[in-house]
């Protein structure tokens, strides 16, 4: 089996032609940063992930998770990959300087999500559940909680966790019924159970934070009621020292086709009579809307995932395809076996995987940069621009990459033939482990419900306009490209034809029954996805094509971008125009059939 | 306590490294990184300097077009400061060339210590070291597994084919690493941006005071006569399991004399 890659040269060249790395650094608060620096550090990540975290993956899978008595064993090599993680300080690199982070831009952190994730992506959801927990807690905590709870967090000698899912509530995050009553001294006391809580209970840290959806009592129904704690595993003392066990406790862990040793938990709070205590986040109340101002980031970070899976695939197809021998190539020698990348078919599916890949490395590197110039630049307007056009896009990056991250480890299993549905050879894991990125942070469905409930009304409409406006200005570009870049260019004016029809189609019906614009979101957000992804790995080739006019780095590799970008414009790109029947249908049939009647 | 640690900056070796046909030695105009054989004397030296509770990590390393990418790794692991040596004159050194240059720099930095790698991975003659010790006039110790210091001694345990010999030198001395007998820490995320910050001396030939005509092209006590391509990879030797494959094997092995 092969080891993890760090795929760097790509990385640093969507970095420099997508993100506009060099812009974000500009931005105030990241002057610190400059592209080199960056560059130094992820030579770094890379072989610190590539040595320390992929070799766990196996072991991982292997071995999952138990629990005894409320204690979860993960696998011993989880632990040491995080002490070393904890040591090399890692968890710090875009925290807020003054909790002990290093103050990088959202971008790079995505660019280690990807790293970490690709390494290993069980292992990998302790250390991203922590960001997010960081996240929150820094965004609305007071500056006490912030203090006790952040640098021990930053460094990663604690670790976070989200508790939202509840087993009446799991994209219906309103209906949940914890509940949390006001104490005298400030505090509260939770008493509860949530379900499914990743890395929820563990022993590869000191402290584990949980932050907790919970009611206060007389809170009003649905999303307006929820408040958000914090309920730390052990209580932590003025001076910071740990204190008495928190009264919850994890009942059991679950399960599952894959993931198996980031523990998935249950978690009983309260059960020991006085509840477990909790620290209010910001005001009562004010839960949701603060998940609301996170969900970019948590999304973005599962729609990274994607791109994980998909790239681990890949590298391990790629390198199974020259070494696996069967068939004679056509026109090759007679009576001897020819390596199965010289077959077209085989080739087919590398270079769907080549370029799918690239694809949503360039959306979601992009969607973070957005993020970051969103929070950061010092214009106002700039700052908005940039705040929607990241809300437009962060559905895409969580549902379009987690459904072709799923593809892509499908597709490396079937490079592999029988040898890749046997466990042994670990293609199998990828799809596994890649197959839950559809369905938590939000299933794919409700992303697609976001995209056109939600994202698509912005300014009437004015966001998805200026977005798909961008796409038809590109084409001059294109043009001036010359011949090479002529089927590129015709395939994507096709495309973004199609895309703005079906966005008509939406606009006029969707209002007037919204089932009928609910019944297509799911194509819509397929079509806009491969035509964000298109337009992308466009932008990508003409970069690589510059440098390679330029005679400037690996041309091999520059041109494989440039070819990537082509097929993907032939080949995959006539799907944007197959999804417009799916969208333009309306309820009709779906509804057609009796609740009762989809099977016999 | 202060070490001098050599470090060597080397094409990546994961990438295939082309022989100039002209001058016959490796084309070094590529990126170059620190030679992992020197991450073991790098991690020695930092855990020397703990031990002692003072002192500081300095790095000594010649490398043409001022590159500092491998210097940069060593500095992210914890050393202080280092010392560059970049020359167009030195196109063309052989060990001896480089050993002159080597002990001109570390004698600048007056060191309690000096570590190298028993060989590099990319040159490996293995005779850096110990000439930079005579060149100094100071004692050698080759193949160093564990090192103590205490007083004004060093205590080295050698590594033989048989075991290890115990060695006691006095300081200052140079003492030349084996590869793995240390597990090199990895840079850390604040090490990689306090490393931006910490100071790099360059110093061309003139700055140390030798005279272009005793090294280089100009000054080589060897030379490289030919350059072959290397034999291709034989097929290896398949034991089927008949009873004794166990004995095979092992046969086997004790031929490569490697048991
Ligand atoms: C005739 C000839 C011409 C050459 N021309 C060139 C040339 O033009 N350009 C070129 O780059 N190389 C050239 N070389 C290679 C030469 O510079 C070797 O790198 C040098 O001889 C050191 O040998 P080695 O790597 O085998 O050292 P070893 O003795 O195997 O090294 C042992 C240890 O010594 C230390 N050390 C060795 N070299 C250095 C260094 N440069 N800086 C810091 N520490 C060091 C390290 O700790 C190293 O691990 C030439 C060699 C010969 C023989
Ligand atoms: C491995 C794993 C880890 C997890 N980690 C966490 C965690 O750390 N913290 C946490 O809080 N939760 C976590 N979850 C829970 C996860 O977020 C939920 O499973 C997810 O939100 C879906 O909820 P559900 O399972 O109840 O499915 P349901 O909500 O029952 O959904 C079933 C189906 O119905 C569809 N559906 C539901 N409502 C609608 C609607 N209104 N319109 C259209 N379609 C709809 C869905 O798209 C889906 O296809 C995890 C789950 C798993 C399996």
């Amino acid at each position: 089996m092969s080891d993890y890659r760090p795929p760097l040269d790509d990385i640093r060249l969507v970095l420099a032609e997508i993100s506009d790395l060099a812009a974000v650094c500009d931005l105030p608060g990241y002057q610190h940063v400059d592209p080199e620096t960056v560059d130094g550090v992820l030579d770094e990540l890379g072989r610190f992930v590539a040595e320390v975290v992929a070799p766990v993956n196996r072991i991982g899978d292997e071995e999952g998770c138990t629990v005894d008595d409320g204690v979860v064993t993960v696998p011993e090599a989880f632990g040491e990959a995080w002490d070393r993680f904890v040591e090399a300080g890692w968890g710090a690199i875009s925290q807020d300087p003054d909790y002990g982070g290093g103050g990088f831009p959202g971008a790079v952190q995505t660019v280690m999500t990807e790293l970490l994730a690709t390494a290993s992506r069980a292992w990998s959801m302790g250390p991203m559940l922590t960001v997010g927990a960081l996240d929150a807690l820094h965004t609305f905590a007071d500056e006490g909680l912030k203090e006790t709870y952040l640098p021990k967090m930053v460094s990663a000698v604690w670790s976070g966790t989200m508790n939202l899912t509840e087993p009446q509530a799991g994209s219906d995050v309103g209906a949940l019924t914890t509940k949390a009553v006001p104490q005298d001294d400030g505090t509260y006391r939770i008493f509860g159970t949530k379900i499914f809580i990743t890395f929820g209970e563990h022993e590869l840290t000191e402290n584990i934070i949980q932050l907790v959806l919970a009611r206060t009592p007389d809170s009003p129904p649905g999303t307006k009621g929820i408040s958000l704690f914090i309920v730390p595993k052990y209580l932590v003392g003025d001076d910071g020292s740990l204190g008495e066990r928190n009264d919850y406790k994890c009942l059991s862990v679950e399960h599952k086709l894959g993931l198996h040793a980031s523990p998935t938990c249950v978690l009983s709070y309260g059960d020991a009579g006085d509840g477990a205590v909790g620290y209010l986040i910001g005001e009562e109340h004010q839960g949701m809307r603060y998940m609301f101002k996170m969900m970019n980031n948590a999304r973005l970070g599962v729609g990274v995932e994607g791109l994980a899976v998909s790239e681990r695939a890949l590298q391990q197809a790629a390198d199974y395809a020259v070494e696996r021998r069967q068939g004679r190539a056509i026109g090759g020698p007679a009576g001897e076996q020819a390596a199965i990348v010289e077959h077209a078919d085989v080739r087919r599916m590398l270079l769907t995987m080549r370029a799918y890949t690239d694809a949503m490395r360039c959306l979601l590197y992009l969607n973070a940069a957005t993020l970051d110039v969103a929070a950061r630049h010092p214009d106002a307007e700039a700052r908005q621009a940039a705040a929607d056009r990241a809300e437009l896009l962060t559905p895409i990056s969580k549902a379009w990459c987690t459904d072709v991250g799923v593809e892509m480890a499908s597709l490396g299993i079937q490079v592999h033939g029988g040898y890749g549905y046997i466990e042994e050879t670990g293609a199998a894991q990828h799809w596994r482990d890649s197959r839950i990125s559809p369905i938590y942070e939000g299933t794919n469905g409700i992303q697609a419900m976001d995209l056109v409930g939600r994202k698509l009304p912005m300014r009437e409409g004015g966001v998805m306009a200026d977005l798909l406006a961008e796409v038809g200005r590109f084409d001059a570009e294109l043009a001036a490209a010359g011949d090479g870049f002529a089927s590129i260019r015709s395939g994507l004016a096709d495309a973004l034809a199609a895309m703005e029809e079906a966005t008509s189609w939406l606009v006029a019906n969707g209002l007037a029954d919204p089932n009928d614009a609910m019944a297509g979101s799911t194509p819509y957000l397929r079509m806009f996805g491969q035509l964000v992804g298109g337009w992308l790995l466009a932008r990508l080739a003409l970069g690589a094509q510059r440098r390679l006019d330029a005679g400037e780095g690996d041309a091999e590799f520059l041109a494989t971008k440039v070819v990537a970008a082509r097929f993907y414009a032939e080949q995959l790109l006539p799907v944007v125009r197959a999804q417009l029947g799916s969208v333009t249908a309306g309820k009709g049939d779906l509804f057609a059939v009796p609740a009762g009647s989809f099977s016999a | 306590m202060n070490v001098v640690v050599c470090v060597k900056q080397i094409p990546d070796p994961a990438d295939p490294g082309a022989l100039d046909p002209e001058t016959r030695t490796l084309k070094r105009d590529v990126k170059l990184i620190l030679d992992e054989s020197d991450s073991y004397g790098v991690e020695m030296g930092l855990q020397l300097v703990d031990a002692a509770g003072e002192g500081e990590v300095r790095l000594v390393s010649m490398a043409p077009n001022n590159e500092v990418s491998g210097l940069r790794t060593a500095l992210a692991m914890g050393a202080e400061s280092a010392v560059l040596v970049s020359d167009e004159a030195l196109a063309g050194s052989d060990a001896l060339s480089t050993a002159k240059v080597l002990a001109a720099a570390i004698a600048r930095c007056e060191p309690d210590l000096v570590l190298a790698a028993t060989e590099s991975s990319d040159g490996y003659t293995g005779t850096v070291p110990v000439q930079v010790a005579e060149l100094m006039d100071l004692p050698s110790v080759t193949f160093g597994k564990e090192i103590t210091v205490e007083g004004g001694t060093a205590t080295v345990k050698r590594q033989t084919e048989a075991g290890y010999d115990e060695v006691e030198c006095p300081l200052p001395c140079v003492v030349s690493v084996t590869a793995g007998v240390v597990e090199p820490r990895y840079p850390s995320f604040k090490g990689i941006m306090a490393a931006k910050n910490k100071p790099v001396e360059e110093l061309d030939l003139a700055g140390l005071g030798i005279d272009p005509t005793t090294v280089g092209w100009a000054g080589a006590r060897q030379e490289i006569t030919e350059i072959a391509e290397a034999p291709a990879r034989e097929a290896g030797e398949v034991i089927v399991d008949e009873g004794d494959a166990h004995e095979r094997i092992l046969a086997f092995l004790d031929d490569l004399k490697v048991l």
